[in-house]
C-alpha cells in the first residue's frame, strides 16, 4: 500500500522506496512508520510483504508491482528483511527486466533504513543519496 | 535404468562422439519428473526443514514445481534452454521462499548457458549446469561444505562431467551421497546457520531436494533410453 500515489506538486521526481518483508503487516507498517516519523505524509514508500495470499514469505509479483507503483522515474530503492527477501530482490536485479530502471537493493536495517530513506527521498535526494542514507543507518548505535 | 549409457548397447548412434542428443521434450520430462519427486517427498522435505529451518521447504517446492508442471503442460518451449528458463522463471515467481530464487537461478542460468540449440549433448548439459550452479553459489554467497544444496549439486555435476556427460546415474548417486554428507556439517548459510552447532546431525533439506532433482534427471534419461524418442507427451495430466 502506498502512503500516497500523488506525485509532488512541483513536478520534481522522487525516488521510490519499497520495503520487502516476509510479513505483509511488517512491510506495510514500517512504510507507515517511516512516513510518519519522517513527517512526510505523501512519501513514495510502499510495503511488499508476504505472499499474495497473506501468508509469510516473499513474492516476486508483489515486489515488482510495488516498485512500479512507487516509481516516478527517479529510480527505486528496495530495502529488505532477510533470507528469501534478499535473494528474490537480488535475482530480480540480476536476471529480469521486471523492475523499473534504475532499481537498487539497499544494504540497510529495515526500520531505521526506511526512515532515513524516506527523509532523504522527500528532500529530493537521488537514488545514490537515498541508498547511502539508508546504509548509514547501520552506524547509529543504541548503546 | 541406473546409469544407462545409450551407446554402450549398440555403439555409434549418430556419426560422432558422445551418445545423447537431448531435446526440449527431454528437459520437459526432467521437470515433470522433478515435480513428481518433489510431490512424493514433500512431507519429508518439510520434516527435514522443521529440524533446522522454518518447515516450509516441502510445501514451497511443491507449489513451485506444480506451477512448472502446469506451465509445461500448456506448452513446451522449443529448445532445451527455453524449457529451463521458463521453469526457472516460474519457480522464482511461485515458490515464496529462498528456494525460489535459488532453484530459479539454477535453472535460468543453466538454460541461458544452453543457448538456443534445439538439441544438446550430455557434455553441453554438464557445462551449462556448472554455470548454473556457480550462479547459485554466487547468489547465496555459499561454498561447498556450508550445508546447502550446493553440497549435492557440486558432486553431481563433477560426476557428470567426469563421465563426459554420459553417466546420469553416477550424477544421481553423487548427489545423494553429497546430501547424506551434509548430516555432520554445521550450517553456515541461511536460516539453519542461526542454530550454530545445533544444525549438526541433521540432513540439509536443500541438499535433499537438489538430490531429488538430479535423480529426476537420471529418471528422465532412463525413460529416453528405452525407445528412441517415441513417447512424447506421457505426463500431461493437467496438474
Amino acid at each position: 500500500m502506498g502512503v500516497s500515489d500523488v506525485a509532488q506538486a512541483d513536478g520534481s521526481k522522487r525516488v521510490g522506496i519499497v520495503l520487502v518483508s516476509h510479513s505483509k503487516e511488517v512491510a506495510d507498517s514500517v512504510a507507515r512508520l517511516a512516513a510518519g516519523l519522517a513527517g512526510v505524509p505523501d512519501a513514495r514508500v510502499a510495503g511488499a510483504g508476504g505472499l499474495p495470499d497473506g501468508g509469510l514469505g516473499t513474492s516476486e509479483e508483489l515486489i515488482v508491482e510495488a516498485a512500479h507503483r512507487m516509481d516516478e522515474g527517479a529510480g527505486v530503492a528496495l530495502l529488505v528483511d532477510l533470507g528469501s527477501a534478499v535473494l528474490t530482490v537480488k535475482t530480480l536485479l540480476a536476471e529480469g527486466d521486471e523492475l523499473p530502471e534504475p532499481a537498487r537493493l539497499v544494504d540497510a536495517p529495515l526500520v531505521e533504513g526506511a526512515v532515513a530513506a524516506v527523509v532523504t527521498a522527500a528532500g529530493g535526494g537521488d537514488l545514490a543519496a537515498v541508498a547511502s542514507a539508508a546504509e548509514e543507518a547501520y552506524t547509529y548505535r543504541k548503546l | 535404468m541406473s546409469g544407462k549409457v545409450t551407446n554402450e548397447a549398440g555403439g555409434s548412434g549418430e556419426g560422432g562422439s558422445g551418445g545423447r542428443e537431448l531435446d526440449a521434450a527431454f528437459f520437459a520430462r526432467w521437470m515433470t519428473a522433478s515435480a513428481d519427486a518433489v510431490a512424493r517427498e514433500a512431507d519429508r522435505l518439510t520434516e527435514l526443514d522443521s529440524a533446522i529451518g522454518d518447515a516450509d521447504h516441502g510445501g514451497n517446492m511443491r507449489r513451485g514445481f506444480e506451477a512448472v508442471r502446469g506451465e509445461l503442460a500448456e506448452e513446451v518451449p522449443g529448445t532445451p534452454g527455453a524449457v529451463l528458463m521458463t521453469a526457472g522463471r516460474k519457480l522464482v515467481s511461485t515458490v515464496g521462499g529462498a528456494s525460489g530464487p535459488l532453484y530459479g537461478t539454477l535453472l535460468r542460468r543453466t538454460g541461458k548457458a544452453l543457448g538456443s540449440a534445439e538439441r544438446v549433448s550430455g557434455e553441453d548439459l554438464a557445462d551449462a549446469l556448472r554455470t548454473g550452479i556457480d550462479a547459485v553459489a554466487q547468489l547465496g554467497g555459499a561454498a561447498a561444505g556450508d550445508k546447502t544444496m550446493l553440497d549435492a549439486l557440486f558432486p553431481a555435476v563433477a560426476a557428470l562431467a567426469d563421465s563426459g556427460g554420459e553417466d546420469f546415474g553416477a550424477a544421481r548417486d553423487a548427489a545423494e551421497r553429497g546430501a547424506e554428507e551434509t548430516v555432520p556439517m554445521q550450517a553456515r548459510k541461511g536460516r539453519a546457520s542461526y542454530l550454530g552447532e545445533r544444525s549438526i546431525g541433521h540432513r540439509d533439506p536443500g541438499a535433499t531436494s537438489a538430490a531429488l532433482l538430479v535423480a529426476a534427471l537420471a529418471e528422465a534419461d532412463g525413460a529416453e533410453g528405452g525407445t528412441a524418442g517415441s513417447q512424447e507427451n506421457d505426463s500431461s495430466g493437467s496438474e
